[in-house]
């Protein structure tokens, strides 16, 4: 038992803990959430955030990503943050993909059924303009067109740790109100 | 004769079109299309799917009977914009049918079903057509099939799910907590793929082709580069074969591995996701540091690869692949230590082999139930004809057997590795593709199974028409009859087990 625990010791000294250490809040997502917060930047929520996530059509890379965030390397829910099921639990809309025409109305129902104070958050390329999907007859070419965007995390698809980094930001900034 | 000709017989009387590689493309005619639906009665050609082109319908087949690398597409040229529907004998051909009617405005006459399926009525009518429609008034109300008896009452699921998953409608009729019919509505996530791709550029196309499923997003590109490849006629350089090799194995390795996990966190077993997740992290930052992108996007490209593999990247893939024997291995014990889990996963959402040949399927799906069949290994492509490959076959056709087809197949993308790092020749990794006009078709195995890509190219490198198939095309109808009997609570399971794309299918 005493050697187990030694080699357990041992091992975790050398390798240090499986998370990765807190990223520093994203520079990038700061300055536009300063501008698009303006309004309700006096709603103060407390240092926690619940998302409900929405794929409008996205091609699942995203959603990959997003679902490392809530695994051990990452563990989004250490911050105060994490993904509820439903959108009357949830503080934050989180949208992936260009918006289809088929998602469209599905999108705007789930943002309407959370409650206020709310923020939304565009993730990846084609939540912020369609991206390689742009221009399709069957997409909107971005959350934009059908639900307001506080904060876009960019990328095909952004990589945990900027995601982290951006999720960071957005919990400070409805937090402290500034 | 019936039953006896061979489908290179059948079709090898019509005339073949030129510069369609690397298998034969026959323009029959409507009398030579109703013999071949008697024949696909009598026979066992699988239907590898059906797709429209201005106003032809092609479809392809293989003969597994006879040559499993006897693959052959047959033509249609419906100039009344219709065609004898092959839904009757080869059921696989449902919903490509109905898409090809939402999308090409041309009608399978016999196809029972005449509800659309990708078009929910919210954007344009036949947009790939001439005879493109404007935008309907208002959605179609979708008419669910009718189910009848005592005390029956419907769970509509969707398409916004409670987890961070793709959108689709799940719509139950249950008997108490038993399941009677579970019936999918899909197309949420309908993109307009196909009308993208053409009049694209080859690069530019084959970026969207690498984000028409973003979890097989190395497969698809493979198929994509191999098809371009085989219309212009040019093959990829042998360095590069084996490149795009090590990023598909690493991608069935990373997707199996959430599976796996995912699977038995359904099941209340969360520390399997947690020790899932963390080995998938190893693989993904494996793939970042090797080429530059977590999921290899954009890294397979019609030509060969974009990125070639380093020293010190082979060195970081020999210390995770020697890592991942020693940890998978822990996981599956892990596994096969809980009978309360397996309690929940045998004897769970069973497809029966009959319903997985009748329908085609391939991948995890079809090899649990004792269908067999791997694109690597047939038709096959370079390098796996340089490899040692066996594939898993299982007959239970529950939700333990298509995660134990996954933990067999991790093991032997692993011994796939270690040969691939071992053997890999030098040279270059890229040929630039000539400019010339033809027509491609690529069978590739990705995680899911066969993936089908066609492509036609024009003389000056553009894409005139794509059309990818992706395998869960095959395999969400078999959910429908998997969940039958069981009990609400284990749809996630089944569901998970089966994982099908929603993004692959609904284009």
């Amino acid at each position: 038992m005493n050697g187990r625990f030694l080699l357990l010791l041992a091992r975790t000294l050398l390798k240090g803990p499986r998370s990765i250490a807190t990223p520093a809040m994203d520079q990038d997502s700061i300055v536009q959430l300063g501008a698009n917060l303006a309004e309700r930047a006096h709603a103060k929520l407390g240092r926690s955030l619940r998302i409900r996530e929405v794929d409008a059509g996205s091609c699942n890379g995203c959603e990959l990503e997003l679902q490392a965030l809530n695994g051990p390397v990452y563990d989004l829910e250490r911050f105060g943050i994490s993904f509820v099921a439903s959108p009357r639990h949830a503080d934050v809309i989180l949208v992936t993909g260009p918006v289809s025409a088929n998602m469209a109305e599905a999108l705007k129902r789930t943002y309407d059924a959370a409650p206020h104070p709310k923020w939304v958050v565009a993730v990846g390329d084609c939540a912020h303009n369609g991206g390689c999907f742009a221009g399709s007859y069957a997409v909107l070419n971005g959350a934009q067109s059908v639900v307001p965007v506080d904060l876009t995390i960019p990328g095909c698809p952004p990589e945990p740790e900027k995601l982290l980094a951006a999720l960071l930001a957005l919990l400070d900034k409805t937090a402290t109100g500034e | 004769m019936l039953g006896n000709v061979t489908l290179m017989e059948f079709l090898g009387g019509f005339k073949a079109v030129a510069h369609h590689r690397p298998w034969p493309r026959f323009v029959i005619d409507e009398r030579a299309w109703k013999e071949l639906i008697h024949q696909l009665s009598v026979s066992d050609w699988s239907l590898l799917g059906i797709w429209g082109d201005g106003s032809e319908v092609h479809a392809a087949f293989r003969d597994d009977e006879a040559d499993p690398e006897a693959v052959a597409i047959a033509t249609l040229h419906c100039p009344e914009r219709k065609f004898p529907s092959l839904s009757e004998v080869r059921p696989g051909a449902i919903r490509l049918e109905r898409t090809l009617r939402d999308l090409w405005g041309i009608t399978p006459v016999g196809l029972k079903d005449d509800r659309p399926w990708l078009d929910h009525g919210r954007a344009p009518t036949a947009p790939l057509s001439l005879h493109k429609g404007p935008k309907p008034e208002r959605p179609h109300a979708y008419q669910f099939l009718p189910v009848e008896g005592e005390a029956l009452h419907q769970i509509p699921v969707g398409p916004v799910h409670a987890g961070i998953i793709e959108p689709g409608h799940f719509r139950f009729t249950c008997a108490g907590e038993t399941v009677v019919r579970l019936e999918e509505r899909l197309g949420y996530t309908h993109k307009g793929v196909e009308g993208l791709m053409a009049g694209k550029p080859i690069m530019e196309a084959a970026k969207i082709a690498g984000r028409i499923s973003g979890d097989s997003t190395v497969a698809y590109a493979l198929a994509f580069a191999r098809a371009v490849e085989a219309a212009s006629a040019q093959d990829a350089p042998p360095r590069a074969h084996w490149l795009r090799a090590l990023m598909a194995e690493l991608e069935r390795i990373a997707n199996h591995l959430l599976d796996i996990g995912a699977i038995c966190n359904d099941a209340a077993f969360a520390i399997m996701l947690a020790h899932a997740l963390t080995l998938r992290e190893k693989v993904m930052r494996a793939a970042s540091f090797c080429f530059g992108h977590r999921l290899m996007m954009d890294k397979i490209i019609p030509g060969g690869v974009a990125t070639d593999l380093t020293r010190e990247g082979a060195f970081t893939l020999r210390v995770l692949v020697s890592k991942l024997h020693v940890e998978f291995e822990r996981l599956v014990d892990l596994y096969d230590d809980q009978p309360s889990l397996q309690d929940r996963t045998v004897g769970t959402g069973i497809v029966k082999s009959e319903l997985a040949h009748r329908f085609g399927a391939g991948g995890f799906v079809a090899r649990a139930s004792s269908r067999a069949g791997d694109a690597r290994l047939s038709p096959g492509y370079a390098p796996y004809d340089q490899l040692d490959l066996t594939t898993p076959l299982l007959q239970a056709g529950d939700v333990s057997a298509r995660l134990w087809v996954r933990i067999e197949e991790v093991r032997a993308s692993l011994s796939l590795l270690e040969q691939i790092l071992g053997f890999m020749p030098g040279g270059s990794h890229l040929r630039p593709i000539p400019t010339r006009g033809g027509e491609g078709m690529s069978l590739v195995e990705g995680f899911r199974g066969e993936i089908l890509m066609w492509v036609r190219l024009s003389e000056v490198g553009k894409v005139v028409r794509c059309h990818p198939r992706d395998p869960s095309w095959f395999q969400w109808p078999l959910l429908e009859a998997a969940i039958e009997g069981n009990i609400v609570a284990d749809f996630p399971l089944c569901n998970k087990s089966f994982n099908c794309s929603y993004s692959g299918v609904d284009l």
